[in-house]
């Protein structure tokens, strides 16, 4: 077990194989059964909790000694334990020997070995976790305390039993002895017996001096190391080099890491998104779009269609057609450049890469609040928001993970980068600085955010210790990889089936119903559209960007068909702008300047583009945050944010640009412009909510005892 | 006193306590690093933090703001 990159970190359950009544559960990977970290207090609630019959713990063989910590732990619960030393291929080509049935009579439980890369000794060993469940028996408790600590603790036990189940009675007593606030208040520790407890706790601390967690992890440790020095026969010295360290020489390197990091990056941004004949994933979404969905989709419906003699032209065949085809074989289309960075990525944390990878990045993204392992995520977005946010789950920080997924909508994506092109085009000559500072203001939008938001409460809080194994590269297992591109893939395409489907339909009756000459129906004039009417009665929300005039609504509804995917903006101006041409829009858009040229100035063209740079993503992305966040409040916050910053920036732009062009004159939004750029620039230089200091203070004053 | 901040790379070290108290001291503990554990320094990360160690026979990765908390001999 584990929790570097790439390892649950939810629970999951299943049944095993061929025994319909063994129900599985597993659970995050942990290293430890503290209170601090949600994963090991969702491990430890339900080991507790539920009383499971038997507990299977799968430790790493090649680092045997830290995976034993938990074991120890594991057994203290006094559960029937079965360890599987997994990687024996691993431990036996590194020339090493472990002992199993030493191992076992130490721990006092069954102990059996297993390679999970090979397929081997899984199912031996879930059968073996099975048979100790039936017998219900734990084995003895080994002796892992000594001394004062020992008595304390039996001590403890003795005050306590009676309170708690008799098989966790070991666990709550070494519980206790850590003062483990958690466990406390869940047995309601009357003041008196509190005072009884910490009498022979403070004993036991001033004898050792140290204090009792220290002490509990002292001696486990000290216990571990004896029974692996039995158990376990290292070929190799001690702090030498193993065959992952030698690859590590070169690929953490102190010169060549990034070097190395870049080309790995370019290569999956290559052979995913790029647009080169190696770019396998552009190439099928490609296919997709012009074939798959731009013509075999279509006829396939249009031969159903008229065979059941639903005719061109009726509301049926424009429902099918144009709302639920077009508008979910767009999202569709870039299935297949998802499915081939979803592959790539689950080789790389597969590998072990990807822990390497937070390792290098770390002092970067540390500075605004996020952590090393946000960087593949923002890098993914660059091709898709989707897969980007999915790529967030490997950040096991909480916290981080949140403000990684709330700041990695802001990278412009590939779907964005025809809304550049336009205005780039029409109004700004086809000066390649609009591009340019798009992915700058992105980019500036990260840092900003991630600095501001760690000023709030929620995202505040002593930095997390970043302590972190870099778990030792092995091959990729093909099963493992497949398993995780399958399921990152189908979960956008099963969304696709859902969220989209349903606002597909919705945003083509919007746009091809209303009211024209007097009664409801389709409409000729899109002018006359519901979409239209929407978009004229919330037009008001957006004059402070500079959305102003006759054209306002179609600013507005623009933005809400960017919704269903940001290219769809452009396409919208085709059809709002009456665009006669020929070519497509999404190759092309010259056709659409003279339109866009007069409709839009410089500076609100440029408002325009930032805020559908910025504000919420496409259906499709606020999917993935609702997935990720598994929170309606937290992704609600997160859409809601992104739409905010993206309507403050926007507005700074416009108003307080205006100035300068003479666009605007001064008045009661250039001043309200004003004071959001001085809050923006306050939250960015104020101190933040907890800060270093405490953290210093804190050990300092523990030194100075 | 010196701490593991301090200690060069290629060094072994010797850890002699722990300064903290609470969630990362506890952290930094279970991952291995107690007190008279023999951790080798492996090397700093290209932009200078975190570091790479060595110890219990297998590869950790700690800042230098949380190395600063471990007392070495």
């Amino acid at each position: 077990m584990g929790n570097w990159p790439g390892v649950t970190v939810e629970k999951k359950e299943g049944r095993l194989r061929g025994r319909k009544d063994v129900v599985i559960q597993d659970l995050p990977g942990i290293y430890s059964l503290s209170p601090y970290t949600l994963e090991e207090v969702v491990a430890r609630d339900y080991l507790v909790g539920e009383k499971p019959d038997a507990i299977l713990n799968i430790v790493d063989g090649t680092n045997i000694e830290r995976n034993l910590y938990l074991t120890t732990q594991l057994i203290e619960l006094g559960l029937p334990v079965v360890v599987a030393v997994n990687m024996m291929d691993l431990v036996r080509r590194n020339g090493d020997e472990i002992d199993l049935e030493k191992l076992g009579q130490a721990l006092g439980c069954q102990v059996v070995s297993m390679s999970a890369l090979k397929g081997e000794g899984g199912m031996a060993a879930a059968e073996k976790a099975v048979e100790a469940a039936v017998a219900g028996r734990a084995g003895e408790l080994p002796h892992v305390f000594t001394g004062s600590v020992e008595h304390a603790v039996a001590h403890i036990e003795e005050s306590v039993s009676g309170m708690v189940d008799a098989g966790y009675l070991r666990w709550y007593a070494i519980k206790l002895f850590e003062r483990d606030e958690k466990v406390m208040e869940s047995l309601r520790i009357s003041p008196e017996l509190a005072d009884h407890l910490e009498a022979h706790i403070a004993d036991c601390e001033a004898e050792l001096d140290d204090d009792a967690e220290s002490i509990v992890t002292n001696q486990r440790y000290a216990y571990i190391h004896g029974v692996v020095s039995r158990a376990v026969k290292k070929k190799a010295a001690a702090h030498s080099l193993t065959a992952s360290d030698r690859i590590d020489r070169i690929v953490t390197n102190r010169v060549l890491a990034l070097p190395i990091f870049a080309g790995i990056m370019f290569l999956i941004y290559a052979i995913a998104m790029g647009g080169w004949s190696v770019s396998i994933g552009t190439r099928g979404t490609d296919w997709a779009n012009d074939v798959l969905f731009g013509e075999w989709v279509p006829g396939l419906f249009h031969s159903i269609l008229t065979g059941v003699g639903v005719a061109e032209g009726t509301w049926l065949y424009g429902l099918i057609q144009d709302g639920i085809v077009a508008g979910v074989g767009a999202v569709l289309g870039f299935v297949p450049q998802i499915l081939v960075l979803c592959f790539l990525l689950a080789i790389l944390e597969d590998v072990g890469y990807m822990a390497r990878v937070a390792f290098i990045m770390d002092r970067i993204f540390r500075r605004f609040g996020l952590s090393g392992k946000s960087f593949i995520p923002m890098l993914v977005a660059t091709g898709c928001g989707v897969p980007g946010i999915m790529a967030s789950r490997t950040i096991e920080q909480d916290r981080d993970r949140r403000m990684t997924i709330m700041t990695t909508g802001f990278i412009p994506c590939g779907a964005k980068m025809p809304i550049i092109g336009l205005f780039a085009g029409a109004v700004f000559g086809n000066s390649p600085l609009v591009a340019v500072s798009a992915f700058m203001i992105g980019i500036a939008a990260v840092v900003i955010s991630g600095i501001m938001l760690k000023k709030f409460r929620i995202f505040a809080g002593e930095p997390a210790p970043f302590v972190m194994e870099l778990p030792a590269y092995h091959a990729p297992a093909p099963g493992n990889v497949l398993r995780a591109t399958w399921e990152r893939g189908w979960s956008f395409i099963r969304r696709a089936g859902t969220v989209i489907l349903l606002s597909s339909i919705i945003l083509w009756f919007l746009m091809g119903y209303g009211f024209e000459g007097g009664s409801f129906g389709a409409v000729e004039d899109m002018n006359n559209s519901l979409l239209a009417a929407v978009g004229s009665a919330v037009a008001w929300i957006f004059y402070p960007l500079g959305w102003v005039g006759e054209n306002a609504w179609k600013l507005t509804c623009a933005t809400i068909t960017g919704l269903i995917a940001k290219e769809e903006v452009v396409n919208f101006f085709g059809i709002a702008f009456n665009y006669a041409g020929e070519a497509d829009l999404m190759e092309d858009a010259s056709g659409l300047y003279p339109a866009i040229a007069a409709a839009f100035t410089g500076l609100n063209a440029y408002s325009f583009m930032i805020f559908n740079l910025l504000c919420a993503p496409c259906f499709a992305a606020m999917g993935a945050i609702k997935r990720e966040m598994n929170n309606a409040k937290w992704t609600v916050g997160a859409i809601g944010y992104m739409c905010g910053f993206a309507y403050v920036v926007s507005m700074i732009v416009y108003q307080i640009g205006g100035l300068f062009t003479g666009e605007t004159t001064f008045g009661v939004f250039t001043a309200v412009a004003l004071v959001l750029l001085a809050g923006i620039i306050y939250l960015l230089v104020r101190k933040g909510y907890q800060g270093e200091a405490v953290r210093n203070l804190r050990s300092v004053s523990a030194a100075g005892i | 006193m010196r701490t593991l901040k301090d200690a060069k790379v290629g060094e072994t070290v010797t850890v002699l306590r722990l300064r903290g108290e609470g969630a990362v001291k506890r952290r930094i503990m279970d991952m291995g690093i107690t007190k008279g554990v023999e951790i080798a320094v492996r090397k700093v990360a290209p932009l200078g933090d975190p570091m790479e160690l060595n110890l219990r026979g297998y590869e950790l990765s700690v800042r230098k703001a949380d190395a600063e908390m471990i007392e070495i001999a």
